[in-house]
């Protein structure tokens, strides 16, 4: 397990969109460092050919059929929208395309 | 307050009216709920209409369904259409749902009344309902300790008597531990028992909604009620529910029970010692009980702070203040996800997703994210393992009694240690029960846990069923 | 421009094409383009917090079908999350299949002998459209945009090829073929115009004999065949112009401005995310059974390539230019035409210049009823309509619709018997005699004169063939 920096705590922030100031910078990242401490102890069973487990319960092949439904009233789900315009949600200039 | 069946039965036969139970419930609520703060949202005017709904079914000689005039309580991440729904989070406040959770419809139909939605750790990240956007629930039992949690305000809804049942959702123990904080029945069933369509995500592979009741009988009705599958949910058991009401006086006769010692290490004397008296309660009763040790149950607690969040920081990427909740204005896109997300979400939600962003992130997810999925399928083979020795397994719930508000807010992992016997069962997603057995030193209540193997509801509350009449008084 | 002599690029295509299903991915709204704005929303393709998706059966089977119409392999597959923020994407990550997806190691041959490798086709959800506000009208200078979820969550299939593609051209040629493939398994309707096929192309260029690969880039917003061929073009040049100038190419997304003719940076390297890819846990792995994956199989069409060679086998020799003929009628999907004439004995080489000519350039080509085109094409054959007729009758069967012999009788198109003919003949060689002295000295230039004045005199009623062997049986 390797030491987290404060740096790397920076970056997931960035990551995952969040903005940190100082303090919580040095305290996140101790309290970080003590999971993943704690997890240290995942190293000490040997997991060599063992799988991965996604789901609890692997079934496969759950599909629906291609029927279509009733939708969701537009005025309902605009209706909680934080800003709409021209039936559309509006958002603030967009830097960047997407990937 | 009267058990579930006890009201469903009365109002069914017209003994009672559910206007009668919903008002008596609802003015509990307005008496005791000042002090403890279980309830977000109290939706008077829509469970007096659902009431009259029942009450005239009944006038109409209609089946009104099971559950008929039953007071409910919802935990604040089940989604109710045009009733506010937080999660206990300032980014989803004010939200109104457009839609309605698979749960919530099902009580509806089977004639439930659903009082309000409860109060939980923020987005159902925490185990004392401290980390609520909204304050803390206090536990009915003391009002200066903690109701457990996530699910505090449920369990302390049902624990006060305020309502009849309460629907959690346990990730990690969010169902088991509160309840046993508070004294009432809990149960974590089969993952997939039960859909999670309408349930807000937290970490989807382990996430279970299941009730919160103050006897086995009457989680065991509720049980009936919600589980059975689910078109909208694609990890929904296509199996029929058992039938769990009929199976309660099976007994334990000559059944096998193990006891982990994994489930029992490390928690405090009074708590294990009530562990030990309900095995004894189990001979009695004409089980009989082994003692186990399943050691890569250790490893549960690394593994599930690993997954769990992991699985959290993308479900919770969509509070980003474009769609619906809160937006924090700013000039760009970025900069508005960052301020809406910075102001919405509370430390310990900030903390894990940061923790589960970085298990995942590039070069890091073999070594954490990766070494934690192979983690769950030893826990998973090692269950397997034990219950080839065992029709049961017995263990603690939460390892001490409730502790002080405060008390461990300051150190996330001493919190997390609160989770330590119930987090196995939702890697392996497998039945849980905790049923209360028995107080600690300090009078306060203790649960003791029962846990089955994946669909085996009926065999773990007929042993729960026997405990609580064993359960000291 | 050109690519100098001592240079060559290595290109790829990634093609997305939306899959035309009744509904979407992972829920039941409606599949359809032009919608009003967010009525085609849910709260699964919408993320509302608590929703969850569950996989769209016919979605898989079209999946199949391209995967089986490219030879691919068809494998068990499972879905991850793509993490990303972007407002058009409701759950701020992109349900996708990673590194199992549904089908791998496929090839394309292209109509010239060429083979291009298809390294994976995998599915995915779509994302919803945004308009950007502002003075500019793009990305850069507005100053907010507005989203529209009703493409979010609608079934996509991306197609990655090899870096097999050696020249802007067969870059063309492969979309092209690739979109025939798509529109003849019912797959998509490969509408480049409207997104709903989009392609990609990662370009770079190297010295010939140079072993490792150039750093590439990757073009955006190819939204058309001409599209694909010119921006591959201008990017390799752009490429080598860097090189040759001691430069170096710097590996980013640039994107095809068409009006301008050339592509333009849009992000570079510094930027990459980090998808944090992990499996979905909300959808359970998909392993088609044999059965499942047998009858999409079965039900598959005949594909482009066999229909080409059927309908070459129609000619006696084609010429270079009856090849691009069968290359276009089959892309456009009127090959039907062309065989359901020759089956009724119109000559191969008729049925396939009328379809190829005149059918394509209609714009409802596709509506008509193949028996009546080739009811006309037997009456054009059997000389009962001589060909500016037959192409009259034909666009009027176009607009109108009805029954060609019928539409030949109501446009006057009687076919002039053969005694009005021959007095039609007698007549105006009475009265050019110097003409037709000539022409009976052998100068057959003047056919054509005669010719002429018979089909003023019948206002082009008769058969143009017929008034030569009338002509020149006299001589």
């Amino acid at each position: 397990m390797t030491a987290l920096s404060r740096d790397d705590v920076a970056h997931v922030a960035a990551l995952a969109r969040l903005s940190l100031s100082d303090e919580e910078l040095d305290r996140y990242t101790g309290q970080l460092q003590a999971v993943l401490d704690h997890a240290a102890d995942l190293e000490a069973f040997d997991l060599e050919g063992t799988p991965a487990t996604a789901h609890p319960f692997a079934d496969r092949n759950v599909v629906r059929e291609d029927t279509p439904v009733a939708c969701l009233d537009r005025d309902e789900v605009l209706a909680c929208a934080p800003d709409e315009e021209d039936h559309r949600f509006s958002v603030p200039r967009i830097i960047g395309e997407a990937p | 307050m009267t058990s579930a069946v006890q009201i469903a039965s009365e109002v069914r036969s017209g003994q009672c009216t559910a206007r009668s139970v919903t008002e008596a419930a609802l003015s509990e609520v307005a008496a005791s709920d000042g002090a403890l703060h279980a309830f977000l949202h109290v939706d008077a005017d829509g469970a007096l209409a659902a009431a009259d709904r029942v009450d005239a079914m009944v006038e109409r000689g209609e089946d009104p369904g099971p559950l008929a005039g039953v007071p409910v309580a919802l935990k604040d991440n089940l989604c109710t259409r045009g009733v506010p729904t937080t999660a206990a989070s300032r980014i989803l406040e004010g939200w109104e749902p457009p839609y309605t959770a698979t749960v919530v419809d099902r009580l509806g139909t089977a004639g439930a009344i659903a009082i309000g939605k409860t109060n939980l750790d923020e987005f159902a990240m925490g185990s004392s309902t401290e980390n609520s956007a909204f304050g803390p629930t206090r536990n009915p039992h003391d009002h200066t300790r903690v109701p457990g949690g996530s699910s505090g305000g449920s369990a302390a809804a049902v624990a006060a008597g305020m309502v009849a049942l309460g629907l959690g959702s346990d990730t990690g123990g969010s169902i088991r531990q509160p309840a046993a904080l508070c004294g009432v029945v809990g149960v974590k069933p089969t993952y997939g028992a039960v859909s999670r369509y309408g349930l807000i995500a937290f970490a989807s592979s382990l996430d279970q909604i299941g009730p919160i009741a103050r006897t086995v009988a009457d989680a065991a009705l509720c049980l009936e009620v919600i589980a059975g599958h689910d078109p909208m949910d694609s990890t929904s058991l296509r199996e029929p529910a058992p039938s769990l009401t009929a199976s309660l006086a099976d007994g334990v006769d000559g059944r096998t029970v193990g006891l982990v010692r994994e489930l029992v290490d490390g928690a405090a004397p009074d708590v294990v010692g009530r562990v030990r008296d309900a095995a004894e309660a189990l001979e009695r009763a004409g089980a009989r009980v082994i003692e186990l040790s399943v050691p890569e149950l250790r490893l549960g607690l690394s593994a599930y702070y690993l997954i769990a969040p992991a699985e959290a920081s993308s479900n919770l990427a969509r509070y980003d203040g474009v769609r619906y909740g809160l937006r924090v204005p700013a000039d760009d896109i970025t900069a508005m996800n960052v301020a809406t997300r910075t102001a919405g979400f509370g430390d310990e939600v900030k903390r894990r997703i940061m923790l589960g962003t970085y298990a995942l992130s590039a070069g890091y997810y073999d070594a954490y994210y990766g070494r934690a999925q192979r983690v769950r399928t030893l826990m998973i083979r090692a269950f397997a393992a034990a219950y080839e020795q065992a029709d049961l397994l017995l263990g603690a719930t939460a390892p001490t009694t409730a502790f002080e508000l405060g008390a461990k807010t300051t150190d996330p992992m001493a919190m997390y240690l609160s989770d330590v016997f119930t987090i196995p069962s939702n890697l392996s997603g497998e039945v849980a029960v905790t049923v209360p057995f028995g107080a600690g030193d300090d009078g306060l209540p203790i649960g003791v846990q029962v846990l089955g193997p994946a669909r085996s509801e009926p065999r773990v509350f007929a042993a729960a069923a026997v405990l609580e009449s064993g359960a000291p008084q | 421009m050109t690519l100098p002599n001592d240079y060559e690029m290595v290109v790829g295509l990634e093609v997305h094409t939306e899959l035309r299903t009744a509904t979407k991915l992972f829920c039941g709204c409606p599949n359809s383009f032009g919608e009003e704005p967010n009525t085609s929303i849910c709260p699964v393709c919408l993320g509302l917090p608590g929703s969850l998706p569950v996989l769209n059966s016919h979605a898989v089977e079209l999946a199949m079908a391209i995967g089986a119409a490219l030879g691919c392999e068809i494998r068990p597959s499972s879905f991850h999350r793509k993490n990303y923020f972007y407002p058009d994407m409701p759950k701020d990550y992109q349900i996708s299949q990673y590194d199992e997806p549904i089908n791998v190691n496929g090839a394309l041959e292209l109509p010239d002998g060429s083979t291009v490798r298809i390294e994976r086709a995998h599915i995915e959800e779509d994302t919803g459209k945004t308009t950007h506000l502002g003075e500019s009208g793009r990305i850069h200078g507005a100053d907010r945009s507005l989203v529209d979820y009703n493409r979010a969550g609608v079934p996509l299939v991306e197609i990655v090829s090899a870096p097999d593609i050696t020249s802007a051209a067969q870059a063309r040629a492969y979309a092209a073929e690739l979109r025939s493939i798509l529109v003849a398994t019912g797959a998509s309707d490969g509408r480049m115009e409207e997104g709903s096929m989009r392609v990609d192309a990662n370009v770079s260029v190297r010295r010939v004999g140079d072993a490792t690969l150039g750093t590439r880039c990757e073009i955006k917003n190819l939204n058309s065949l001409r599209s694909v061929q010119r921006a591959v073009e201008h990017e390799a040049i752009r490429q080598v112009a860097l090189v040759t100038d001691g430069g170096r190419v710097v590996q980013e997304t640039r994107h095809w401005d068409e009006g301008a003719s050339k592509t333009v940076t849009m992000r570079s390297k510094e930027e990459a995310y980090d998808y944090r890819y992990f499996p979905e846990p909300d959808l359970l792995p998909l392993a088609p059974d044999d059965e499942w994956r047998d009858r999409v199989i079965a039900s598959l069409p005949v594909l482009p390539a066999v229909r080409r060679v059927a309908l070459l086998e129609l000619l006696d020799e084609p010429t270079p230019s009856q090849r691009d003929q069968v290359l276009s009628v089959v892309e456009l999907g009127l090959d039907g035409y062309v065989t359901t004439a020759v089956a009724r004995g119109v000559a191969g080489a008729l049925a396939l210049a009328r379809v190829a000519n005149e059918l394509a350039a209609l714009e409802n080509a596709t509506s008509l009823d193949p028996d009546k085109v080739a009811g006309l094409l037997s009456m054009e054959q059997a000389g009962e309509l001589p060909a500016t007729q037959a192409k009259a009758v034909l666009a009027q069967l176009a607009a109108h619709g009805g029954d060609p012999k019928e539409i030949a009788a109501a446009m006057g198109f009687e076919r002039l018997d053969d005694s009005a003919l021959t007095q039609l003949v007698d007549g105006l060689i009475a009265a050019h005699p110097d003409e037709w002295g000539r022409y009976a000295e052998g100068d057959d230039k003047l056919a054509q004169f005669f010719v002429g004045q018979v089909m003023k005199l019948t206002k082009g009623q008769a058969d143009g063939k017929a008034v030569i062997a009338e002509l020149s049986r006299r001589r």
